[in-house]
């Protein structure tokens, strides 16, 4: 070891983290302003904001595995806001600026990585589609053109142009698409928002709701009841179950989306590679690893569990975009679950119970809005219900009145 | 036609639900029963198609376990054709 280093590491002002750990375990109050029910990147995220920016911190965060265990921990880690509708572009743009910004906020490393997502069109029809994408989106506020095969050669020298006798004839480049450290985005918020005074309660789990005349007045946990000012459900993959325990249906089917991660090989690919023709994304991580996903499971489950056929289908499609991957072992698989809803838009804002939010529907587009977010739902909630513009469009209500936001741009691989 | 087979081989067709009179029901009406669902952990029964023969069935399924409990032909439930256009005569009348 370097001396200089020894020396630095023994000085007084070695900059170590010193609140490195969430504050110890309390029990619970009977009653908080605010019950955020679910403590993953979006559960903490509105508790941050709402502290910060509100000064509500009378705020519980109800979990009832452990801090970021759920999907927070299960996705792709993908960030990009290159998508079709103009409520889509402007909500998920936002996010991409928060993103950016996060570790100086926090003080804390979120691995942060900007390195661009292309989307490869395989057929006339994609192009055009692409075309209008890029448009669209360059006008809300996204960072997105389409570009040639010889730029794409450039960009990714190792893909295969020709995969499944699919000619790559041109691609979506998102120059703002990124990664970041999904685990690290929960413990920024959660820190910033404990150090605030808002209490994390891990292994609690909500087991009612207590609606009455159409308020909601408490929640039932497995550590006793708690009255609430209001209060917040951001429990994705299982949204309809505690929907249903608030007494309503949601427009949402619950499908397992599956992942996985390769050995971890040389740096080779900058970008994330995806092909909605071949269903199927492919991204190295910071390690080395590979890391590929595709659609949702083809029918509806409450199941993280592993199947062949996915595996195949998907590796299959990944080797046809780079064939000499056909020699990297697979490492591991995961799975999350995702609740979809028929638009492929999240549903945010009010839900039929009065001072019962919704923040639910995130299907396989989650974690690239959780500090968007977690900002729009503290607003909504310190205005007592007045819904901020930029989450309008995402009302429950619209499916009620057939004014859907249809976003074909959700995922990298198509549904 | 029952026994085991690889699930590549059969497409999902959601779950068997009544259809409201598209002519007499609320928009509501429509809109619960074009988008909302129970989604719940429990048994459901759902379309699913056999690709390979182009044979639609019932089956019986759990929604956590993904364990499909029985399987059996439409016409054990539906007895009786569905008749569009008799509703369509009497709009146009």
């Amino acid at each position: 070891m370097p001396f200089a280093l020894l020396k630095y590491g023994l000085k007084k002002d070695y900059p170590f983290e010193k609140d490195a750990d969430l504050p110890p375990p309390t029990e619970l109050k009977s009653h908080y302003d605010v019950v955020i029910i679910g403590g993953g990147g979006h559960g903490v995220a509105t508790a941050y904001y709402l502290a910060k920016y509100h000064g509500i911190t009378n705020v519980a965060i109800l979990e009832k595995g452990y801090l970021g265990g759920g999907n927070t921990a299960r996705n792709t880690a993908v960030i990009r806001s290159n998508y079709l509708t103009p409520e889509g572009v402007k909500f998920y743009a936002a996010s991409v600026k928060l993103f950016e910004g996060l570790s100086n906020e926090f003080d804390f490393n979120i691995m942060y990585s900007k390195r661009g997502q292309l989307t490869l069109a395989h057929t006339d029809a994609a192009v055009r589609g692409f075309r209008q994408r890029a448009e669209i989106n360059k006008h809300f506020g996204g960072n997105t053109e389409l570009i040639d095969p010889q730029q794409i050669r450039e960009l990714v020298p190792t893909l295969n142009m020709n995969p499944s006798h699919l000619p790559v004839l041109a691609g979506l480049w998102h120059m703002d698409g990124a990664t970041a450290r999904h685990d690290a985005v929960a413990w920024g918020y959660a820190k910033g928002a404990t150090q605030r005074g808002v209490e994390l309660h891990q292994l609690t789990e909500v087991t009612d709701v207590i609606v009455d005349n159409g308020r909601v007045t408490a929640i039932k946990t497995n550590r006793g009841t708690v009255g609430c000012g209001c209060a917040i459900q951001a429990v994705a993959g299982h949204s309809s179950l505690l929907a249903a325990k608030a007494g309503f249906r949601l427009p949402i089917l619950s499908y397992p989306l599956q992942a996985m991660v390769t050995q971890p090989v040389k740096p080779f690919l900058d970008p994330l590679v995806s092909s909605p023709s071949l269903h199927c994304y492919v991204q190295q991580t910071s390690r080395g690893e590979l890391v590929f996903g595709g659609g949702s499971d083809p029918y509806p489950l409450y199941n993280t569990r592993s199947t062949m056929d996915l595996k195949e289908s998907l590796l299959a499609n990944a080797v046809e975009l780079f064939p000499f991957m056909a020699n990297i072992r697979l490492m591991r698989q995961w799975t999350g679950l995702t609740d979809m809803t028929s638009d492929y838009s999240p549903i945010m804002g009010l839900s039929p119970v009065e001072n019962y939010y919704l923040d639910a529907g995130w299907g396989t587009w989650g974690f690239k809005s959780t500090p968007i977010c977690g900002k729009t739902m503290a607003e909504l909630v310190a205005s007592g219900g007045k819904v901020p513009a930029l989450i309008k469009p995402f009302a429950l209500d619209r499916f009620n009145t057939f004014r859907q936001v249809n976003e074909m741009g959700a995922t990298a691989a198509s549904h | 036609m029952n026994g085991p087979r690889n699930i590549s081989e059969f497409v999902h067709g959601g779950e068997v639900r009544d259809m409201p009179d598209p002519n007499r029901c609320s928009d509501r009406e429509w809109a619960e029963y074009v988008f909302y669902y129970d989604n719940a952990i429990t048994v459901i029964r759902e379309w699913w198609l056999h690709v390979a023969s182009g044979y639609w069935f019932i089956a019986e399924r759990h929604t956590a376990t993904d364990e499909i409990i029985r399987t059996y032909d439409p016409s054990e439930i539906y007895k009786e054709r569905v008749d569009f256009s008799k509703d369509a005569e009497e709009k146009t009348a």
